[in-house]
């Protein structure tokens, strides 16, 4: 099983789906996460999962809200036009609390768009998407082997929390190769028992429902109270992020996914250009590491952060922040990977307005 | 329970309210269709003894709680999505009952494609299908099953072709997909008509369990508050008006179409 297999982003969140005992995906193609529904097609039907390509991904958002009220492990994969089809299911399947699996290889848009790969569904991701109070919890991976990784999280956060949960990555990770390993994994292990789970009411109990309707609004608000407890809980046990070279930097990046790989060789040019530039990486984008980034405020003279959409996870940064320091920012949209020259370009840019500042 | 004690206290019992009804009254309007077709099909899925055995689905619309009534294990859908949220719960658990329960506007308007393709995949549970010609739950709006000419609160002069188009006939459209098995249009409005439709109940749920393919029954039936009529009127009105156009009777049985007796025009308007 630790072998080192060379794979897709794709094909790797696929197979791990596999290993993390998924029983029933339900999906509809589009580019560019078709490898997953692909790999699964071929690989997870012949080793005993359900597979199914539906006539939408409203229809299959729908079908994982069914197959995991009825207590199987369910995933759906799609990229952003189908997830925006998706949001009324997702809210849903949040509302009444079934865990799932959901993964969105984000393209560029807004509408159609391009099948490049973009970060333009962070709010859609983190701030809710469909109607209502709700949060998904939201992993950000950052290589191939992640994209793995994140699923077998995913699926056991989905379950101790019975929240769906969101892989939020872009199509350059879904499309490019790198050495992935799949760790040991036992489902059986990790597979929570699910009580509520309707699959027929037997004379011990009373009838499992599954639903997002409470008329009363005395109800629906005690539904709400209790889904923020959670969300809470959530945001005191689950944050996720990695510090890079954040120790002596002046100034410190802040970037997911792909960004966060890119300002990785941002760090080296930068060191050679005499700057200290650190980097904060979010792994969950829900919840969000809003305390490191306060909390380093004390030690930098400022954030850069860097997105391939207009700005939109700048905007957590900054309440993180809350106003201690100064935020810079630097975003390509359409489908555009920046270039680590010019995230630097752009990066000293702002190192000169801060040092200005100082001198003041 | 006392109550029944007393009730059956050397009488001979007739009707005893089966296991798979809850206490919960129900609070559907005076003469509406929704509460005999409940009854059915619980009085069915006791008398099979499918309790344990049974998922339902409830959409939206006037039935949305239907949960609330029936005391089997049961999901709500969104507007539309039952089919889809069914074949999630069958597919995952294929040997249990599965059944949705869906509006006009639920299956034949907001959840047209997943209806038609939950039947051409052929997936093996029970769609009840209860029309009424209206949208009961938002105020008695058009709904695709509206007749022509028929005043709704979306249509005062009437249903109109040019507007809105004609009357839907999902269950004919179904009843050509190879998927499907057995199709079969009923009613609840007599006493008679309550047994057909029960029998027709207990077919589709024995080609269930004999993983036979999608099973449809559509009901015909009433919405006098959106009609605007008392039950009696509604109930008449449904046979000279609805019948026309949504003839009752089987449409396909053991995977094979009936054959049409008649052929009505679609364009008749109501009287
Ligand atoms: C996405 C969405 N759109 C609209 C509605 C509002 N809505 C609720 S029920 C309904 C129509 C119900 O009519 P029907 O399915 O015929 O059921 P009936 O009440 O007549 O039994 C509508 C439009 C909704 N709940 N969700
Ligand atoms: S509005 Fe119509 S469908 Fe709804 S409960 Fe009343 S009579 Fe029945
Ligand atoms: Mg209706």
């Amino acid at each position: 099983m630790s072998e080192v297999r060379l794979m897709k982003g794709n094909e790797a969140a696929a197979e791990a789906s596999i290993l993390a005992g998924c029983d029933a995906y339900f999906g509809y193609p589009i580019t560019p996460q078709s490898e997953i529904i692909e790999y699964l097609s071929d690989q997870g039907r012949k080793r005993g999962m359900i597979v199914m390509q539906v006539e939408s991904e409203v229809a299959a958002i729908n079908m994982i809200y069914g197959a995991a009220g009825a207590g199987a492990r369910t995933m759906t994969t799609s990229s952003s036009p189908g997830v925006s089809l998706m949001q009324e299911g997702i809210s849903y399947i949040a509302s009444a609390e079934l865990p799932c699996l959901l993964v969105n290889i984000n393209r560029g848009g807004p509408g159609l768009g391009t099948i490049q790969p973009s970060q333009g569904d962070y709010f859609q991701s983190v701030k809710g998407g469909g109607h209502g109070d709700y949060h998904l919890i939201v992993l950000a991976p950052a290589s191939v082997q992640e994209m793995a990784d994140f699923v077998y999280l995913g699926f056991d956060l989905a379950d101790k929390y019975r929240n769906p949960v969101l892989i939020l990555a872009d199509g350059a990770l879904g499309q490019m190769m790198e050495k992935v390993v799949f760790p040991n994994y036992d489902p059986k292990a990790h597979k929570l028992p699910k009580p509520w789970a309707t699959v027929g009411k037997t004379p011990d109990r009373e009838p499992n429902v599954i639903t997002s309707l409470h008329l009363h609004s005395e109800d629906m608000e005690k539904i709400n109270l209790r889904l923020q407890e959670k969300y809470r809980k959530i945001e005191a046990n689950e944050v996720r992020y990695e510090l890079i070279n954040t120790d002596g930097a002046d100034v410190l990046m802040v970037a997911y996914g792909l960004t966060a790989r890119i300002c990785q060789r941002v760090i080296e040019l930068a060191q050679q250009a005499g700057i200290k530039v650190g980097l904060v990486r979010p792994i969950s984008l829900y919840p969000y590491p809003y305390e490191i980034i306060s909390k380093l405020t004390e030690k930098i003279k400022g954030y850069f952060v860097v997105e391939m959409n207009a700005g939109q996870m700048v905007e957590d940064v900054r309440l993180g922040v809350n106003g201690k320091v100064p935020v810079g920012f630097y975003g390509r949209m359409g489908g555009i990977i920046p270039t680590a020259e010019e995230i630097l370009q752009n990066l000293q840019k702002f190192v000169k307005t801060v040092s200005v500042k100082e001198k003041k | 329970m006392a109550d029944a004690q007393v009730l059956t206290n050397g009488m001979e019992t007739v009707w005893e309210k089966p296991r798979t009804l809850s206490e919960t009254r129900m609070h559907y309007c005076p003469g509406c269709g929704h509460g005999v077709v409940h009854k059915v099909l619980m009085e069915v899925i006791n008398d099979m003894g499918l309790q344990d055995k049974t998922i339902g689905v409830a959409p939206v619309g006037c039935s949305v709680i239907a949960y609330n009534y029936m005391n089997i294990d049961m999901q709500e859908a969104a507007h539309g999505r039952a089919t889809a949220v069914a074949t999630g719960v069958k597919r995952v658990l294929p040997d249990k009952l599965v059944f949705t329960y869906q509006g006009d506007g639920d299956l034949a308007a907001i959840g047209t494609a997943e209806t038609i393709h939950a039947c051409n995949r052929g997936e093996n549970f029970l769609i009840i299908f209860i029309n009424n010609a209206i949208y009961g739950m938002t105020g008695g709006q058009m709904a695709p099953t509206s007749l022509l000419g028929m005043v709704t609160s979306t249509t005062p002069e009437g249903r109109q072709i040019e507007t809105q188009g004609h009357p839907i006939k999902i269950t004919e459209m179904v009843a050509t997909l190879p998927g499907t098995y057995y199709i079969t249009r009923q009613s609840i409005h007599t006493p008679t008509t309550v047994r057909h439709f029960k029998k027709a109940v207990e077919k589709a749920f024995k080609h269930q369990m004999e993983k036979k393919g999608t099973c449809l029954i559509e009901v015909v039936s009433n919405c006098p508050s959106g009609w605007k009529m008392t039950p009696l009127e509604a109930n008449k009105w449904l046979d000279q008006n609805m019948f026309p156009i949504f003839p009752p009777g089987d449409i396909k049985v053991d995977g094979k179409l009936v054959e049409k007796k008649q052929v009505i025009s679609q364009k008749k308007e109501i009287k």
